[in-house]
């Protein structure tokens, strides 16, 4: 479950608070949910996505998430927290120096899953996102969507109980965006909680669901 | 084979990219410089320590006593000779363990830098020396040499001690700088380690970042870090220990007149690689293996620690 109350967040600019970028957020999600996340460019869709990474801690308000108080965690458990959060980036935010298949091989890496089940895993994949044969490739041998391909692999292979995507369908075309819906709602259908923020309206309408609409940080529409 | 390889080659992968971070070759060489004049430090602490030792269990401990004209009459008992009176004295001294005139052959050795060889054909008075060797705090010489000064009148004892003692402060306090220089060389070490963990990770924030966002704890990104900088540290460790080797070896063969006894004796002697291991005092081996433990050491800590230090500016 996901739970905000009163959630604010402001990044610093030096050593003065700059403005907010969220105001006074309170919605729940329930586990196993799923929530289109729109609205308008600037409107704080990223840094709610980032907010929900735990990327950044909330500087007002209450964040529970996957039955942990977030602001009252300690750095150990935040990291704990994070393996059981996948994440897709907008800008992909793959290792430069490493391969596809250590890319997605990270997660379960970190999570110290034996490395005979990390290659059957990844490998297995790779193949589902169709790279089964560029297992070895590196970031700058891979086309735009084929990086957006490792990123969801990446994001999806630790089978993590929330899955947050910013803009997942931006570099692939209409067939492989499909096929990323198919996955995310088979991981929603197998109880994964799962927010995708996008400015696909096509998307959307094909895959209606409930949504959260931000406009300047406040939620203006939750349903 | 070549799956295993595979599997091998991607279970300890890189995933910083520290290897492009911290470059070997820069670490590499100041850590084994640094090493190299640590070993300098110590090898001079050592010998300090031993010359310190040396002279206050040697030439401390001994007391030079001169009888003029040896053979006449004690002036105060009769039928003895001055130079046995003495000795007798002596011998009856509390705080003294052995009194043994020198022989003609030993005085002649003597003296034989300021008068050359063949004294004995000299018609020069020449007093006998009494080699005395003392026990504990020695007697107090103030006594013995109106003691003496009655029985043999002329006696002179001459104590090594005040001028010993004087030589021992000065070695302890060269193996004090000795130290000092080694507890420098660590702090510069472990500054430099600290540089170069900070350029690295500022140059591999990116990756830091997204390893972090997947749920890396502080102490795994650390121990990445640590883990190189200690390979690195143990190496270029390694390097300046061994580039030490033959200085320590040259410095021994000089300092070998001048610490009879160092070199290995007995069984010892005959086998080639005792007799080779006993070239350099136990110390200076010991130092040799401990310093890229050391370096090693200094180089996790601090990179642990910085590391540490800067992953709080993260949630």
């Amino acid at each position: 479950m996901i739970r905000l109350e009163g959630v604010g967040l402001h990044y610093t600019q030096g050593t003065s608070p700059g403005p907010e970028v969220l105001r006074d957020l309170t919605f729940v999600i329930p586990e196993g949910g799923f929530r289109w996340l729109l609205g308008p460019s600037g409107a704080g869709k990223s840094s709610l996505l980032r907010l929900l990474h735990l990327a950044v801690r909330p500087t007002r308000g209450r964040l529970s998430l996957l039955d942990s108080d977030v602001g009252g965690a300690g750095r150990r458990d935040l990291a704990l927290l994070r393996r059981r959060i996948g994440m897709v980036f907008q800008d992909f935010r793959l290792l430069p120096h490493l391969a596809a298949f250590d890319n997605v091989a990270l997660p379960l890496r970190l999570a110290g899953q034996p490395e005979g089940q990390v290659r059957a895993d990844v490998t297995e994949m790779l193949r589902w996102v169709g790279l089964g044969k560029k297992l070895d490739a590196r970031p700058a041998q891979l086309s735009g969507g084929e990086q957006q391909r490792v990123a969801i692999a990446r994001a999806v292979v630790s089978r993590p109980h929330v899955l947050l995507a910013d803009e997942p369908t931006g570099n692939l075309d209409d067939g492989q965006a499909e096929r990323l819906m198919m996955l995310l709602k088979e991981m929603n259908r197998l109880g994964t909680t799962v927010i995708v923020a996008t400015h696909n309206d096509g998307l959307v309408a094909r895959h209606p669901g409930q949504a959260l609409r931000l406009d300047h940080g406040r939620l203006v529409e939750h349903g | 084979m070549a799956g295993w390889w595979s599997m091998a080659r991607r279970r300890g992968a890189d995933d910083l990219g520290l290897s492009r971070a911290l470059g070997d070759r820069t670490l590499l060489g100041v850590v084994a410089a640094m090493t190299f004049l640590a070993a300098l430090a110590v090898a001079g602490s050592v010998g300090a320590s031993a010359l310190a030792q040396r002279w206050q269990g040697g030439a401390g401990a001994v007391l030079t006593v001169q009888v003029p004209r040896p053979s006449t009459p004690a002036a105060d008992a009769a039928g003895v000779t001055r130079l046995d009176r003495v000795v007798a004295i002596l011998g009856g001294t509390p705080g003294i363990a052995s009194a043994r005139p020198l022989d003609e052959a030993e005085l002649s050795d003597l003296l034989r830098p300021w008068l050359g060889s063949g004294t004995g054909r000299l018609s020069l008075p020449l007093p006998a020396v009494i080699d005395v060797r003392l026990a504990g705090a020695g007697p107090d010489l103030a006594v013995l040499a109106t003691r003496l000064e009655t029985a043999a009148p002329g006696t002179t004892p001459e104590s090594h001690g005040v001028w010993v003692r004087r030589l021992a402060a000065l070695a302890r306090s060269l193996e004090a700088c000795a130290w000092l220089a080694l507890a420098l060389v660590a702090g510069i070490a472990a500054a430099v380690i600290g540089v170069a963990t900070r350029a690295g990770l500022a140059q591999r924030r990116d990756a830091i970042e997204i390893v972090h966002g997947l749920g890396a704890t502080d102490s795994y990104i650390a121990g990445r870090f640590a883990a190189r900088t200690t390979r690195l540290a143990a190496i270029g460790a390694g390097c300046g220990a061994v580039t030490a080797l033959p200085v320590f070896l040259v410095l021994a063969d000089l300092a070998a007149p001048f610490a009879p006894g160092a070199r290995p004796a007995g069984p010892a002697a005959g086998d080639p690689v005792l007799a080779w291991l006993g070239v350099l005092p136990v110390p200076l081996w010991i130092a040799l293996l401990a310093l890229p433990a050391a370096a090693a050491l200094i180089g996790y800590a601090t990179t642990r620690a910085t590391v540490g230090s800067w992953l709080r500016q993260l949630p």
